[in-house]
């Protein structure tokens, strides 16, 4: 049950991505994309991130896409031209071949890796409670940082958004 | 329960996916896209890797990533928007002022 639940999800999850690389259409992309992050949750259940889980279905499909979506709309983006001379389609083509055997290799990888046996998650394991504690504990000073780090986000793109010289 | 290498061989494909879009696409917008699809992925390894482990410090950087991506999202648009006022495009072909 959970192998069929998962080979599933992961059908879903490299047709929707291919999707948001494939499609011409931006707006068609982006809602791909959204499929994809959406499905990433749904995996990281399956692994007992549950904390995480939510927070990527509120950061990243709900706060995220949502941005990307506004600018693709605010711009007014049709489709994007899909190349038919000749250098074009053969660099495509390359791409796609160096892309796949990228992935071999890191499957290789993977399959070589001393990964041993996969521990019992302790109780309550990747909670709201335990991702929370080491959070405010062990990684307090990365965790303020990144408060830093998101106030330069706020500002940025106002002072790059400004129209200049008036 | 499904052994943690098949949950790091599907973001290994992810990657690869994402790797394979930033190359091909020529609108900036998608390929800031390719680049969430190639975060996402990451995270995945360390969600794996931290229940393979027992930890939830894997948790916590995917966490981090999350935060930078957000960051990353927000500044990398307005740059977009502030290029699409100066050349009424988004096509990287004509981002390459700056090439020599």
């Amino acid at each position: 049950m959970g192998t069929f639940a998962f080979l599933v999800l992961a059908a879903l999850l490299i047709g929707s991505a291919l999707a948001v690389v494939l499609h011409p259409n931006p707006v068609k992309s982006a809602m791909a994309l959204v499929a994809t992050l959406f499905l990433l949750a749904i995996v990281f259940v399956l692994l007992g991130a549950h904390m995480i889980a939510v927070l990527q279905i509120i950061v990243y499909t709900g706060a995220i896409m949502v941005l990307f979506l506004f600018v693709i709309m605010l711009l007014n983006l049709g489709d994007e031209e899909v190349p038919t001379e000749w250098p074009r389609v053969v660099l495509r083509g390359l791409a796609g071949m160096a892309g796949a055997l990228m992935a071999l290799q890191l499957v290789r990888l993977v399959a070589g890796a001393p990964l041993g046996r996969m521990v019992d998650a302790p109780e309550g394991y990747g909670g709201a409670l335990m991702v929370a504690r080491s959070l405010f504990t062990d990684y307090v000073l990365p965790f303020e940082l990144t408060g830093l780090l998101l106030l330069v986000a706020v500002i940025g793109p106002v002072v790059l958004a400004q129209r200049r010289g008036r | 329960m499904v052994p943690i290498s098949w949950y790091l061989t599907l973001s290994a494909v992810l990657f690869a996916i994402g790797a394979v879009g930033v190359v091909i696409r020529r609108n900036v917008i998608v390929i800031l896209m390719a680049i969430e699809i190639m975060l996402n992925a990451v995270n995945l390894t360390f969600i794996a890797l931290a229940r393979q482990l027992g930890s939830v410090d894997g948790q916590v950087v995917v966490f981090f990533v999350m935060a930078v991506a957000a960051a990353e999202a927000a500044v990398g648009l307005a740059i977009i928007v502030a290029f699409f006022r100066n050349r009424e495009s988004v096509n990287v072909d004509d981002l390459a002022s700056l090439r020599w």
